[in-house]
């Protein structure tokens, strides 16, 4: 059984949503990745989500852009996400990790040997950002050859018939983009969200999993009534532009455990 | 040089693929976006109320058909091909940016947007989208990159002039592509009111189709007026390749006369065994993403974007559009290119041999023209894609000569 689908099963024995915080491989540095992840583990995450650097993040907000242009400037790539996982999986084989990429960094490396790497590194899913369900074919093949899900994003303007074909296409869990804008954006209108999930769950049985734009326990807390999972990014990738690592970390860990507790108080 | 021949051209398929570039390679809050601008540009293209229009403006506004002129000095000088230039700098504006920038405003308005966006690399594009924008009452907003705007100061004071609001951007190498980054995030978060008014032959579909739609008058007229002055087809088009839609509005007419040589002109820049280029065809690039399309790019082994480099601002891009790629794929166009040196070798002999002063991208065009022109007999013919006017330019020449223009 793929370790996404065991965390979610498990998490619904414990009557409990996942928490899914992202950050941005290589950023603030490189030697600092692997740490932070068993740290997001530790401050409650059930899942990672792990950016790879790309050069032109163009649905990304002010704040993961400038962790990519970080990441960037300091030449991490790919190759270097697939180092952290494997170096993140000898102590911890269990929390499954899904990358988040743009096409390019694949398309360079060529989708077989990418499906090959991720594999061997121990990612569990791949989140495309700019590949569709149209043009994701030729991928998804050579993912499903190693047991990789592959995760769709759905938005509150996508069509139920692309609801439909999305749903056919995923595996893992459904990304649900809670507004219309980039990565950290305010969401204006949490019920919205609610209504919009709810409508989405009747439509698909994966998990649906909403990202952009949940800054705070309450946040969370409310779209985690409708919900399976919880996706935060920008707001623990803003800490570590404010702060100096050791600062920022103990922030990250903070805001992710107030996120935890008030997700579970809430179940 | 023997070009493929194609005798039917029928790309982009309905995914907007041309072989196995281009696509729709965007995020999904995007979609629902581009799918009503596909359906608002398929209804339009066949409504005679819009073609009218569209007609008129390009008649009256942009003061088209513009002339295919002889370049008789040019021609005795290099003692070859008969040298034309197709005239697109006579175009209101400047260049021939206008042509697709009047066709999408117009679609806009028919679509109800209230709001128009758009990136600039040379500024070209800004100004002929702050043209149109503040013709038709709507509100424009123009995304530069912070480098881009230094070297073309004057262009940005005349969108400003023109009520755009010009927004710097500076992320990434803060020149066009980051500009296409931060213009596909507004739209993104302003789809209901905006709509995006790309500026050149690429970004997912219908875009590469769209604007060659509104650019290829400049070939259908070129073939018209080949006709009548010299009572043939040119043997020979040349157009410089930045984004390439200067390129593919005069290509495209002729695609199927397999006669006629297509030659396309990247920006060398500063040489192709240097990283300071932009040749994506005719060098050194790979097959990738990039703003919503496959095409060749210029990309690191990691997917980075490589920063391009040009003389031309215009021609300082990373990708190119997909039809390009398939069009070197399908060895129909011949994609080769020219320095920064020899694109300003040209700018001064055209300037002096015909009183033309064309634009940096277009020298790169008119480089290449002055090293094959004296290869052909003189009973033949190209036409070069007079596709800007250099006027622009004035300031970086001026400056690479160590004269500083007084200002104010």
């Amino acid at each position: 059984m793929s370790r996404l689908i065991s965390c979610f099963n498990e998490l619904k024995q414990l009557n409990r949503k996942a928490l899914i915080p992202y950050i941005t491989t290589g950023h603030p540095e490189l030697k600092l990745s692997v740490e932070l992840m068993h740290l997001l583990v530790k401050s409650g995450a059930d899942i990672i989500e792990l950016g790879v650097p790309f050069s032109d993040p163009f649905a990304d907000g002010p704040v993961i852009e400038k962790a990519h242009d970080i990441a960037v400037a300091k030449g991490v790539g790919l190759s270097h996400v697939f180092d952290v996982v494997s170096e993140f999986r000898v102590l911890d084989k269990k929390t499954p990790i899904v990358l988040m990429s743009y096409l390019n960094p694949i398309e360079m490396l060529n989708n077989a040997r990418f499906a090959e790497k991720a594999n061997i590194a121990g990612v569990d899913a791949v989140l495309i950002v700019d590949c569709p369900p149209e043009e994701s074919s030729a991928l998804a093949k050579e993912l499903n050859q190693v047991d990789i899900d592959m995760i769709f994003l759905v938005s509150p303007n996508t069509s139920d018939q692309r609801i439909k074909q999305i749903d056919q296409l995923s595996s893992g869990y459904i990304y649900y983009v809670s507004l219309k804008g980039v990565t950290g954006s305010n969401i204006p209108d949490i019920d919205h969200v609610v209504q919009r999930v709810n409508h989405v769950k009747t439509m698909t049985d994966l998990p649906v999993a909403v990202g952009f734009g949940v800054k705070d326990g309450k946040t969370a807390a409310e779209i985690s009534q409708a919900a399976d999972g919880v996706i935060v990014g920008a707001a623990l990738v803003k800490e570590l532009h404010d702060h100096i690592p050791t600062i920022a970390f103990t922030k990250i860990a903070e805001k992710l455990s107030d996120m935890r507790q008030a997700m579970n108080r809430a179940e | 040089m023997k070009s493929a021949e194609i005798k039917k051209y029928i790309w982009p398929d309905k995914q907007g693929h041309f072989g196995e570039f281009g696509g729709q390679f965007i995020a999904e809050t995007l979609f629902p976006a581009i799918n009503e601008l596909q359906k608002a540009f398929s209804i339009y293209l066949k409504d005679s109320d819009f073609q009218r229009e569209l007609d008129e403006d390009l008649a009256f506004y942009v003061g088209r058909p513009s002339p295919l002129y002889f370049a008789k000095n040019l021609t005795q000088y290099l003692g070859g091909a008969k040298v034309f230039f197709k005239r697109e700098d006579l175009n209101h504006t400047g260049a021939h940016k206008i042509n697709h920038a009047v066709g999408q405003a117009l679609l806009a308005k028919r679509m109800g947007k209230t709001r128009i966006i758009a990136e600039t690399g040379a500024g070209q594009h800004g100004v002929a989208t702050a043209t149109v924008a503040t013709k038709l009452g709507l509100k424009c907003v123009i995304y530069m990159g912070e480098n881009d705007m230094k070297r073309q100061a004057a262009n940005v004071y005349r969108m400003k002039l023109l009520g755009a609001e010009v927004k710097v951007v500076t992320t990434g190498s803060k020149t066009l592509k980051d500009a296409v980054n931060a213009a596909l995030r507004d739209w993104v978060s302003n789809l209901d009111d905006t709509f995006y008014l790309l500026g050149t032959v690429l970004g997912p579909a219908p875009y590469p189709e769209m604007v060659r739609t509104f650019q290829s008058v400049v070939g259908r007229e070129a073939k018209r007026q080949s006709i009548e002055l010299t009572g043939k087809l040119p043997n020979m088009l040349v157009a410089c390749v930045g984004g390439g839609s200067n390129a593919i509005g005069l290509f495209y007419p002729f695609i199927e006369d397999a006669a006629v040589q297509l030659v396309g002109v990247e920006a060398a820049g500063k040489g192709i065994d240097t990283p300071e280029h932009a040749c994506r065809l005719s060098a050194h690039g790979r097959v990738g993403v990039l703003h919503g399309n496959r095409t060749y790019i210029m990309s690191n082994h990691e997917g980075h974007i490589l920063p391009s480099h040009s003389i031309s601002a215009g021609l300082d891009y990373p990708g190119v559009g997909p039809e390009h790629a398939w069009l070197k794929e399908a060895g129909r166009v011949n994609y080769v290119n020219a320095t920064d040196k020899e694109a300003l070798h040209a700018f001064r002999l055209i300037t002096l041999k015909e009183g033309i002063i064309p634009a940096l991208e277009t020298s790169h065009a008119l480089a290449y023209v002055i090293k094959q022109a004296p290869l052909m007999k003189s009973s033949e013919i190209i036409i070069v894609n007079l596709s800007g006017r250099g006027d622009k330019d004035i300031n970086t020449v001026a400056k690479i000569d160590g004269i500083t223009l007084m200002e104010n």
